[in-house]
């Protein structure tokens, strides 16, 4: 989103960033001294962050009768205490695949929409209104989920059932209402849809219009035209709208905390209520958590910790290597 | 340009001016809500006229058990109505939290659902340097199993039945042993949806003390405040429970007596083995408590329930909540308030209250030993 100035300059960058030199005035060197000690304040606290976090963690990881990466359990409070994240990790991933493949493809939609096809007079209101989503917060959505979207979607649930049980995922073998990974998919999805869907909108405003107009002269239509320029100059744009959408997907607590029925079963029949994640699993675990458990809980808030630096490294490689296309990379 | 600089500034100062008006209102707002609200309580500020406030002042932390907090709420407005300078705040948070708090001697006391466990106790003699954590039985209530079956009206259940059903081995509605406890009902050939706590809770711990004891052979697991059986689903909460059994069909749940009688939640008659099955009521689970024995040592009155009482009108699922404080070696400064403020909460009219809150009084003779342990609390 901050790019927008950066995209108006033609894409050969003037080479290497040069460090602007001192000019010896007092001001700059007080605004030298006062960034640069900020910059390093913030690496320090960091950097103590991530010890004390590491430390607790390896403390409740050595007293893990378990083991922490394959166990189907969370009772640091048993004797002997045993935790593991495997349905964590599982429930996480999968509910946040589930809200990407929702996500994604509307927001585009409503990106193209908002930037190429709407009337203008409509065009700022949608916008504002899909912005307008981000600000909710994420409680309010956990408790229309649970009261309006969960008896709404057992009907949805029947259908797929009955339809693309076939498919394993989509059968369901366990009797209960749809607290299940694929409702908590399909809230996460609203929740994501506004970032998603106003990084997409920049991007799409950015494309050069020489390259729309050149389109049109040929003769192509309005769909032709997005096709060939707007989509291809904007993929990068959209993957990493994407990647900032998956990133609160991940984090998610209370909307899914309210609306999961958490289980520790690891199950692809995504109908069926149980499984967790990481956030949800914290918030339901640190009220009544001692010590202990709260270092175990921790530790499981590092393993979300790496899991979203990998999701974020993995984004940040897929647009470095489409950077010739570009315009807009966040 | 010049003017439209002004403009600009302005609009910046009508901007800084609401924004730092809206925060000192809401600064007023959360200084009124700690006040307290005095919505309906006139009649009952009257009554706690005979507060002795004696050697009690200042500000008084406490917190734990959220399961207690509605009787809290009513001892604190009471009792700072009648005694004017002090000040308690009770952090309703969990069990956990508020025993945490107590052994890093944040708090004045803390409520808990359970008795302390001996490393907890071993904990409080840090804080509590001539003596140790001790707890005080203060507040009782029935946990009510609430159900929703359209068509029926009232169900009785047993023990083992309840303990099949939330471990899920009677999958249906029109199972024989429930037919058999419910002569003459019409039981519809229904899925039972059960529902419980999704994060850690006294609750579920008591409800699992209540299935070992009455029910050993159908609930072998052990009583723990994490959910300890496979299936059934969660949800987050005494009242994220409560709204699930409203919600949906042939579910059934448990929480505090409360909830159902908020939400107009049936609930499910117990039979106990007794005369008649029993109703889940603060009357009938004080008679159940009753029953209990004292098995903590020394001033510590920790309670040893009869789960499996069978006691006319006794209705045994219930559970009984802690004030934890230091038998010796409480802090000079809240000595004073604490004792104050237990012998108000542990008072004939400050029992009296929590009947009108859905909870259960401790019973009589308990209740005298709590009393005077409070008054020799140093």
């Amino acid at each position: 989103m901050a790019s927008t100035t950066q995209t108006q300059t033609p894409p050969a960058r003037p080479g290497g960033r040069t460090r602007p030199t001192p000019t010896g005035r007092l001001g700059d060197k007080i605004f030298l001294g006062l960034s640069r000690g900020s910059g390093i304040l913030l690496l320090a606290i960091m950097a103590s962050i991530a010890v004390f976090l590491s430390y607790r963690a390896a403390i409740a990881i050595s007293k893990d009768e378990g083991n922490f990466f394959t166990t189907f359990d969370w009772n640091p409070a048993g004797s002997p205490p045993v935790f593991g994240i495997a349905v964590l990790l599982f429930g996480t991933v999968v509910s946040s695949i589930i809200a990407m493949v929702i996500a994604v493809p509307i927001a585009v939609g409503i990106a193209l929409f908002i930037s190429h096809y709407a009337p203008r007079r409509l065009a700022a209101p949608v916008a504002y209104i899909v912005d307008l989503l981000a600000a909710v917060p994420s409680i309010v959505y956990g408790i229309w989920g649970a009261l309006v979207l969960v008896p709404y979607l057992e009907g949805l649930n029947l259908w797929l059932d009955q339809f693309f049980g076939w498919t394993y995922i989509f059968e369901k073998t366990e009797v209960g209402v749809a607290r299940s990974l694929f409702t908590v998919g399909i809230l996460l999805a609203i929740m994501i849809l506004p970032i998603v869907t106003s990084v997409s909108r920049e991007v799409f405003l950015q494309v050069p219009k020489m390259n729309e107009e050149a389109a049109l002269a040929l003769g192509a239509t309005r769909w032709e035209v997005i096709r060939l320029s707007v989509l291809p100059f904007g993929r990068s744009g959209v993957i990493s709208a994407s990647m900032l959408g998956l990133g609160r997907a991940l984090g998610e607590t209370m909307a899914v905390a309210t609306v999961l029925s958490p289980s520790f079963l690891i199950s692809l029949h995504v109908l069926n209520p149980g499984g967790g994640t990481f956030a949800q699993n914290i918030a339901a675990k640190f009220g009544e958590a001692d010590a202990f458990g709260r270092d175990a809980l921790i530790a499981s808030g590092l393993v979300l910790f790496v899991l979203t630096l990998l999701v974020n490294g993995a984004a940040r490689l897929i647009i470095a290597r489409r950077k010739e296309y570009s315009g807009a990379n966040a | 340009m010049k003017l439209q600089r002004k403009t600009r500034l302005r609009a910046t100062a009508l901007g800084a001016l609401a924004v730092s008006g809206a925060l000192v209102l809401t600064a007023c707002g959360s200084d009124n809500n700690s006040g307290g609200d005095t919505g309906g309580s006139g009649s009952k500020t009257k009554a706690a006229s005979n507060v002795k406030c004696d050697g009690a002042k200042g500000q008084l932390r406490a917190s734990g058990s959220s399961a207690q907090k509605n009787a809290m709420d009513l001892w604190v407005k009471d009792y700072m109505a009648a005694c004017s300078g002090v000040e308690i705040n009770y952090n309703s948070s969990s069990s956990g939290e508020g025993i945490v708090a107590f052994n890093q001697g944040t708090v004045g006391f803390a409520g808990s659902d359970s008795a302390l466990k001996p490393e907890e106790v071993a904990d409080s003699k840090k804080v509590c340097k001539t003596g140790q954590g001790i707890n005080l039985p203060m507040v009782g209530g029935p946990i009510a199993v609430g159900f929703h079956l359209d068509g029926v009206d009232s169900l009785t259940l047993d023990a083992p039945t309840l303990a099949k059903i939330f471990d899920t081995k009677i999958k249906k509605w029109n199972d024989e042993a429930i037919a058999k406890l419910n002569p003459g009902a019409k039981l519809p050939d229904k899925a039972i949806q059960p529902f419980h706590r999704s994060e850690d809770s006294g609750t579920t711990q008591n409800l699992g003390k209540y299935l070992g004891a009455a029910a050993p052979s159908d609930w072998k697991y052990e009583a723990e405040k994490k959910w300890p059986a496979p299936g059934g689903q969660g949800a987050t909460n005494s009242s994220g429970v409560a709204a699930q059994v409203k919600q949906v069909d042939g579910a059934i749940g448990y929480f505090e007596l409360s909830y159902a009688a908020s939400q107009k939640i049936t609930t499910v008659d117990i039979n106990t083995g007794g005369a008649a099955p029993v109703k889940a009521s603060a009357e009938n689970a004080s008679k159940a408590i009753a029953a209990a024995k004292v098995k903590g040592t020394g001033k510590d009155l920790a309670l040893d329930l009869d789960y499996t009482t069978k006691a006319d009108g006794a209705y045994p699922l219930v559970l009984v909540t802690y004030e934890v404080v230091c038998d010796t070696g409480n802090k000079a400064d809240t000595l004073g308030t604490v004792k104050s403020f237990l012998t108000y909460t542990a008072s004939a009219e400050g029992q009296q209250l929590l009947t009108d809150a859905g909870y259960a009084p401790i019973p009589e003779a308990i209740n005298t030993k709590v009393r005077e342990t409070i008054s020799s609390l140093s």
